[in-house]
């Protein structure tokens, strides 16, 4: 557990017609949650090469949360499903060379769950204060 | 593409909006552009209370011919919303529009983190950093242009479909209108009177229904619905599958041979048909056979099997005799069509009020659904326009209307929402009571009565004068009399602050409505979105409430949110209008998303080519080995085959993997210290 004024350093990487609408839809409802993620918009989840979060990670990012349309629901069909595979591969990998897997999260919200966007957020930060700096966190190794 | 791309030095221009206070409330936005100054590769920093007007813009313009800029970056609202302007700016300055980045610092930073403006101003710093490394590698990029197919095709045939559809016909397009029942004309078809002039709901949608029957540009498909959708704007590749109707239409019937033969809608086949089963048309409150028409008005007038109740005992094909309409081994056909643009005009359902237990739906013979009630109180209907009470048949005096029932209703059975034209059509019932019943006493019970439509509220005084009793409050419970099924209406009347036990006769639920069966299963085929209550969601809720975010697919009526006929019609209007604008200007520009292959690194191992969800990719032979080939106007630019391939080979433009390696660095390894 780190202290109380660690920020931690999450990446979000989501996609442009669900999440990042639905992110979108939390703002124009003044909806607050915390201020801790940094996202990078994707047309689709489909996009993210898992060597995207393997970088993130080794660039020292405590936590990435990938973050697109529901399954049924993507704008090109299936590229959800095709990031879903890979991050629980990714995640799978990650468990194994001993990095927690928590770190890394998939979740799906749409262009109309602003509210859902901001209790996503929420627990992410959560999750990643409970578990503190990366381990890769160069800062941290200093 | 993809060789080496800056050959220049990158140079950057990054613009800072404070959007009156949106942004500036809570960002400090003059240490956010001192901050971008110092950023690598940015030549000008600068800021301004509205970027998106056109003093802000030209700025854009100005700068970027003073600073000789590479690239664009705009921190304010979503790209979303201001992705176009900016780029139009970008243009206007002389350079490629695709060498511009937005930041967004108002919807997901100052108006997420309101009170905290110092973690805000440090985001927006985060983001600018961001953005700017990804405008330092931007490329040019030229859209596509591709040809918009002359037709179009509305799916849905009840009045707002129907409106689309003529309107798109006048307009000289060729129109496809499918609609899943056998005939067109949808819920209104069912009403009785229309609110709030009691104009003969028929009366005024039978000649709509003749004129989409007659017109030559509309292609009128009943009984058809949806298979498959291939393609994007301008190309839609749809798959129809037209059910099975085991009748035959004249023309069907003369391509068979049988001259002279095809359904005449004479009758006589519904006449013998041995099976009866309850008519959806009214409700359930009345039989109907297993050869049919939906109702006396049906446009096209065709019969249609109901294979699921039909017997195939043949009396119907001996009575047709000589004109052979009746093919009781018929099969689904599938059909194909390529249209330029889409409507949706789905429609609705009513919400099952059963599951509101305590009001007694489908417990207690005397409780009513308005639906049933339009079908009880309309001449055509299965009482001939007589209202009764389904426990006895005799005449209801005391009828009481639930508003509200399951709409407005936070218990999570019913609805969130107000279903917008309840309110309206029972004050129609309370008036259509009092004219037909001499003594009879309609009690309505509300909320809050919205009338606010033109000539409603002029309407609700009316009805008030007209002595039907309101009481303001949610029902809380519908008891029987056992004995006389006579009904006690248990509520608070919150006006005088006591609870109210009022015995009617007949009870009738204002029921939510939500939307049709086909609406899911219709979106996903065209990938549209919903809203949380399963509605469609629109491109943007009031500046462009008919478009979505499927470009050349847009919505007319209540599939889009709960409307009346008027706001549907408006809206389909809408609809046809938007509709026609890209098959009139005949092509369309696709945003030059594509991916590109990088041949030297491509191993021709074709992992890519079963990613694509549009077949867009190909392995070809070139220089003796395989490489992939994209087929640019099939790609959609998801990057799907990027994510994936082992070696690195696909360029995704404008989301290339350098362009988003970049905005990871500069997000963890190039912030503040």
């Amino acid at each position: 557990m780190a202290d109380e004024n660690w920020k931690p350093k999450i990446l979000a990487i989501i996609c442009n017609w669900c999440s990042y609408a639905g992110a979108d839809l939390a703002g124009g409802s003044r909806i607050q949650y915390p201020p801790d993620i940094r996202a990078i918009r994707v047309m689709c989840t489909g996009r993210i090469d898992p060597l995207f979060i393997l970088k993130a990670f080794q660039d020292g990012a405590d936590g990435v949360l990938v973050s697109g349309c529901h399954f049924g629901d993507c704008h090109y069909l299936e590229g959800n499903y095709k990031a879903a595979k890979r991050m629980f591969l990714l995640k799978t990998v990650l468990k194994n060379i001993g990095f927690e897997d928590k770190r890394l999260r998939m979740t799906f919200v749409s262009a109309s769950e602003g509210a859902k966007w901001a209790t996503v957020i929420e627990d992410v930060v959560k999750t990643i204060k409970d578990l503190g700096p990366s381990p890769l966190n160069k800062e941290i190794a200093r | 593409m993809a060789e080496v791309k800056t050959k220049e030095e990158p140079r950057i221009g990054v613009f800072v909006c404070h959007c009156g206070t949106n942004i500036a409330g809570s960002v400090d936005v003059k240490a956010v552009v001192e901050y971008a100054r110092k950023l690598p590769n940015v030549a000008v920093a600068d800021d301004y209370q509205y970027m998106c007007s056109t003093p802000g813009q030209n700025k854009i313009r100005d700068a970027i011919k003073e600073h000789n800029l590479t690239g664009v970056v705009v921190a304010a609202c979503s790209p979303r919303l201001h992705e176009p302007t900016f780029r139009g700016a970008t243009k206007m300055g002389g350079l490629n529009p695709f060498r511009f980045e937005m930041a967004n610092i108002r919807e997901q930073n100052s108006w997420v983190h309101m009170h905290q403006p110092e973690e805000a101003t440090a985001k927006a710093k985060d983001a600018i950093r961001i953005a700017v490394a990804k405008a330092a590698l931007l490329e040019d990029l030229v859209p596509k242009s591709v040809p918009v197919e002359k037709a179009a095709m509305v799916v849905g045939g009840g009045v707002g479909g129907m409106q689309a559809a003529l309107d798109l016909a006048n307009a000289g397009i060729k129109t496809y209108l499918v609609e899943k029942n056998p005939t067109i004309g949808g819920r209104m078809s069912q009403l009785d009177k229309t609110f709030p002039t009691l104009d003969c709901s028929q009366c005024i949608l039978t000649p709509k229904m003749v004129d989409v029957y007659r017109n030559e540009n509309i292609e009128l498909l009943t009984y058809t619905e949806v298979e498959a959708v291939e393609g994007y704007i301008g190309n839609f590749d749809v798959t129809l599958r037209k059910k099975a109707r085991g009748v035959l239409t004249t023309e069907e019937a003369e391509a068979r041979g049988y001259v002279g033969g095809g359904c005449n809608g004479c009758g006589d086949c519904e006449g013998v048909c041995p099976v009866i089963k309850p008519n959806p048309f009214e409700v359930g409150m009345a039989p109907r056979k297993a050869i049919y028409i939906y109702h006396p008005q049906v446009s096209p007038l065709l019969y249609t099997v109901d294979f699921d109740a039909c017997v195939k005992c043949g009396l119907c094909v001996d009575i047709c005799g000589d004109k052979k309409a009746i093919d009781l081994n018929a099969t689904d056909e599938f059909m194909n069509v390529k249209v330029g643009t889409v409507i949706l005009a789905t429609g609705y359902d009513i919400f099952p009020i059963e599951e509101k237990t305590e009001w007694g739906y489908k417990r207690y013979d005397n409780v009513i659904t308005s639906l049933e009630f339009e079908r009880l109180i309309c001449a055509s209907g299965p009482t001939g326009g007589h209202l009764v009470r389904p426990s006895d048949g005799e005449t209801p005096k005391r009828i009481g209307f639930v508003l509200c029932a399951g709409s407005r209703d936070n218990t999570g059975v019913g609805k969130p929402y107000c279903s917008r034209f309840c309110c309206m059509y029972s004050l129609k019932h309370a008036h259509q009571i009092i004219e037909k019943i001499p003594g009879a006493v309609p009690y309505i019970f509300y909320m809050d009565i919205r009338s606010f439509g033109k000539m409603y509220e002029e309407f609700y005084y009316r009805i008030q004068n007209e002595g039907a009793k309101f009481i303001r409050g949610r029902v809380a419970n519908i008891l029987e009399d056992p004995v006389t099924k006579n009904l006690h209406v248990n509520a608070e009347d919150t006006l005088l602050g006591r609870p109210v036990d009022v015995e009617v006769d007949l009870v009738v639920l204002a029921a939510a409505i939500q939307p049709s069966a086909e609406t899911e299963r219709t979106r996903r085929l065209f990938g549209v979105s919903c809203s949380q209550d399963g509605w469609l969601l629109e491109a943007h809720p009031k500046l462009n409430p008919c478009g979505t975010t499927t470009a050349g697919v847009y919505l007319a009526g209540v599939c889009q949110g709960p409307k009346d006929i008027p706001d549907t019609v408006a809206q389909a209007e809408g609809a046809a209008s938007a509709a026609s604008i890209p098959i009139h200007l005949g092509e369309v520009e696709l945003e030059p998303y594509f991916a590109q292959c990088i041949e030297e690194k491509c191993a021709g191992c074709g992992l890519c080519v079963n990613l694509c969800p549009y077949s867009a990719l190909a392995l070809v032979e070139k220089d003796g080995r395989r490489v992939m080939q994209v087929t640019e106007a099939k790609c959609k630019g998801c990057g799907t085959c990027g994510g994936f391939c082992p070696g690195g080979a696909i360029w995704m433009q404008h989301f290339a993997t350098p362009q988003i390696i970049a905005q990871i660095d500069a997000f963890l390894l190039g912030g503040e210290e």
